[in-house]
């Protein structure tokens, strides 16, 4: 096509402007029904004359091969922006409205940094840069199909939202409606996509020109990566991504990407809870997501042994590694007369009890897990990021020092802090505490080893034995967690010595199903470039939601051994059903299977080692045997040392 | 249960309301225990975990069971006489308390750490 000023190509905005202005035109000049007919095109003949573009190509020497949209693509120039942030991957599933951008990524961009990554579901890029981060503390960016792969992808989003997951989500749209094409392009385009993922994301922006699209891109990564973290989303125009870049006008240019300080506690603040832990005689710190890096553990581990004081690891993040005798399970709150809570989803959950008994008209029971006269102190940086309509901040829990802060960047001040106000007197009290800290530490893993050994040889497998052989094989290795999918009773924080920050990545944040097995394979993929060996305990349920990412994993070779912690039903749910027919005194019906209809995934069971096989793992199962179980992970473990995938389907007791 | 053969030994016995005794069965006992859903919460051996706490070879006695399953108001729902027979209960209790005693840990190269 030739444009108004003579070049080759396809200037969509100027083209619109022209297009606008001649469908105004016969309105103005009320154009009756006949003139209308009148001016509509005659009958056109089977074959057209050539025109004056084809003589000229079929006689003349061939010119110099030219772009057809002429110019420079306005998507080059989002890639040129996008590799300023050292974006990998780019894990996505395929689709029309950002095919400009995809274009530029694989050729202009020749496919590094980042590199596209073929998913077979929306959900599972999101899932997979999940992961990705928190095996490697950087953020990837997916790219989605505007309306209905942003529905698809938003569980995950969700899940990335409530786990402080930073992520960037672009979302192809074509948003002129006068000239995307008909059909399914406007099926699939809306005034304002990220509409149904704004409760969940910490900001989003529709750029309207590539200059606006080089300040979002940086504005959105910097949004994302400043705690707490969380997933950001931008609409892209597909007319945006596929127009040249205007050679008038000012030039464009990126904007240099800088770290925002995170926030750190009020100084008054600080010293306050440090004279309350240094006071108190029995502290207690509780973490959740506190140590956003390995330097965190570092700092809690300095902050609990000044005080001598018990700590518990909620377990989204390795806050605190489980071989210290300071580490505590979640009981030990209740003898508290200091909570200090870092980066808590539940400081309600956290000092106080839930029962779902059906008392009190069927809403449950609660009563408190700590002292009336125990002192609460917070540092949480979700304080300042608070959504009206998704609330994932839970029962609210008054505290006597609260600090909306982030909690690793108030660690060192609160260590100095606590380090001033440590008398003589109270240092001697502290010392004391240190033999009964490590007595009570050897009680509990006491405790934990005789609980493993009841069913050690059942089979189904006992979750205890399942991790235990899993452990056995891979002990010696730099070896990762990258999810464990389903409960198997907290064995891996009860049995295993995690102690590295990779060696516990957490779960899913906002318990969406279906994040065990994409997480893992972003994980994995992260732990690929830095020589650790990825292991998964991965929950059928979980599995099902989305299997096509093993395809990706194989595609990718990205070595990763998922053992399958296979009870045939979605334990989480089964209890609900029974409990409710319990209350209703009914006896739950099972219909042909184990558990109350709906929730159990057996008659047929499902042969997850040949669904792994079908898409290139290596896979063996089902393993009902524990005797069998340890060869069978040394096989695959040697397969995943070998760069490949591997799947073992066990057959697992329920928790 | 590799050893239940050998260990149906009537474990517990319940006086029925008509004042027949009723002779549990640690055999039947397993297949009610997993009819009746306990081995949603507590593993297929009476194990525990997360969701429920250990039962096998329990050292409450029968009467105290029965009360527990029949009244609680803690996480595990009620199982009135309706949902579960006393003969049921009975059987189950003969089945958990007749689970054979866990090896020693120090026994299990894997638990070492």
């Amino acid at each position: 096509m030739t444009d108004l000023n003579g070049k080759d190509g396809f200037d969509r905005r100027k083209f619109l402007t022209g297009a606008a202005v001649a469908g105004v035109t016969p309105a103005l000049t009320q154009t009756t029904p006949a003139q209308a007919q009148a001016a509509a095109p005659r009958h056109t003949p089977s074959a057209l004359p050539p025109t004056t573009k084809t003589i000229a190509a079929e006689t003349q020497p061939p010119g110099e091969e030219t772009s057809r949209i002429g110019g420079k693509p306005g998507s080059d120039y989002m890639i040129d922006v996008i590799k300023t942030l050292d974006i990998k991957y780019a894990p996505s599933n395929c689709a029309s409205s950002f095919r400009a951008l995809h274009e530029s990524m694989i050729n202009y961009g020749e496919n590094k940094s980042p590199e596209y990554i073929s998913c077979m579901h929306e959900e599972s890029g999101v899932g997979i840069a999940h992961g990705y981060f928190k095996a490697s503390g950087k953020p990837l960016l997916t790219m989605v199909h505007g309306t209905v792969g942003l529905q698809h992808a938003t569980m995950a989003i969700y899940n990335a939202y409530c786990d402080r997951v930073p992520l960037i989500v672009i979302g192809g749209n074509d948003l002129d409606a006068a000239s995307r094409p008909p059909g399914v392009p406007t099926f699939h385009a809306a005034q304002d996509i990220n509409a149904i993922v704004r409760d969940y994301t910490k900001w989003d922006d529709t750029p309207v020109t590539l200059q606006h699209f080089g300040q979002s891109m940086v504005r959105a990564y910097k949004i994302a990566m400043t705690p707490p973290y969380g997933p950001v989303a931008i609409s892209l125009d597909a007319g945006l991504q596929q127009e040249p870049i205007h050679e008038h006008g000012a030039k464009l240019y990126i904007p240099r990407y800088v770290p925002t300080s995170p926030p750190q506690g009020d100084s008054n603040a600080v010293r306050e809870a440090a004279k309350l832990l240094v006071a108190a005689e029995n502290p207690v710190i509780v973490a959740d997501r506190c140590a956003r890096t390995p330097n965190g553990v570092k700092l809690l581990i300095e902050l609990a042994e000044l005080l001598q004081c018990s700590v518990v690891d909620q377990g989204n993040r390795m806050n605190f590694p489980n071989t210290h005798y300071l580490y505590r399970p979640a009981g030990v709150v209740s003898g508290a007369d200091v909570v200090m809570g870092l980066e808590l989803s539940d400081f309600w959950g956290t000092v106080n009890s839930f029962t779902d008994n059906g008392e009190n008209g069927g809403v449950g029971f609660n009563s408190p897990r700590v002292k009336p006269t125990t002192k609460m102190i917070s540092i949480t940086s979700v304080d300042l990021l608070t959504k009206s309509n998704y609330q994932d901040f839970q029962r609210f829990q008054t505290v006597d020092v609260h600090m909306a802060a982030d909690a690793e960047t108030t660690l060192p001040s609160l260590i100095d802090a606590v380090k001033s106000a440590i008398t003589k007197e109270r240092a001697s009290v502290i010392a004391e505490r240190v033999e009964k800290a490590k007595k009570a530490y050897a009680d509990i893993r006491a405790r934990d080893m005789q609980a493993a050994v009841v069913g050690w040889d059942s089979s189904p497998i006992s979750t205890a034995r399942l991790c235990m052989e899993i452990y056995g094989q891979i002990k010696d290795l730099d070896w990762s967690l990258v999810s464990s999918a389903g409960d198997v009773s907290n064995w891996p924080a009860r049995l295993w010595p995690i102690e590295k920050h990779h060696q516990w990545l957490g779960k899913s944040g906002g318990y969406g199903v279906g994040y065990g097995a994409p997480a893992s394979v972003g994980a994995a993929l992260a732990n690929k470039e830095l020589g650790r060996f990825s292991v998964s305990i991965q929950s059928d349920g979980d599995l099902m939601f989305a299997p096509g990412v093993l395809w990706t994993a194989a595609k990718h070779k990205i070595p990763l051994l998922s053992v399958m912690h296979n009870n045939r039903a979605w334990h989480q749910e089964v209890m609900h059903v029974q409990r409710l027919s319990n209350f209703r005194n009914r006896k739950a019906n099972y219909g042909d299977d184990m558990g109350p209809i709906g929730t159990m995934i057996q008659n047929p069971d499902i042969e997850y080692h040949k669904l792994a096989e079908s898409m290139g793992w290596w896979a063996k199962g089902p393993i009902k045997d524990p005797a069998q179980l340890g060869p069978a992970i040394k096989e695959a473990v040697a397969v995943v040392k070998s760069g490949q995938p591997a799947l073992l389907n066990v057959w697992t007791q329920p928790r | 249960m590799r050893n239940m053969k050998m260990i149906t030994a009537v474990a517990a016995t319940l006086l029925l309301s008509g004042g027949a005794a009723y002779a549990a069965s640690a055999e039947k006992g397993k297949v009610a225990f997993g009819k009746n859903g306990c081995w949603q919460c507590h593993g297929w051996e009476g194990q525990g975990g997360n969701a429920g706490p250990k039962l096998a070879r329990t050292q409450l006695p029968l009467e105290a069971v029965m009360t527990f399953v029949r009244a609680t108001n803690g996480p595990m729902p009620p199982f009135s006489k309706k949902v579960l027979s006393d003969e049921d209960l009975t059987d189950i209790y003969a089945f958990i308390s007749a689970q054979p005693a866990p090896p020693d840990p120090k026994t299990i190269p894997l638990l070492a750490r």
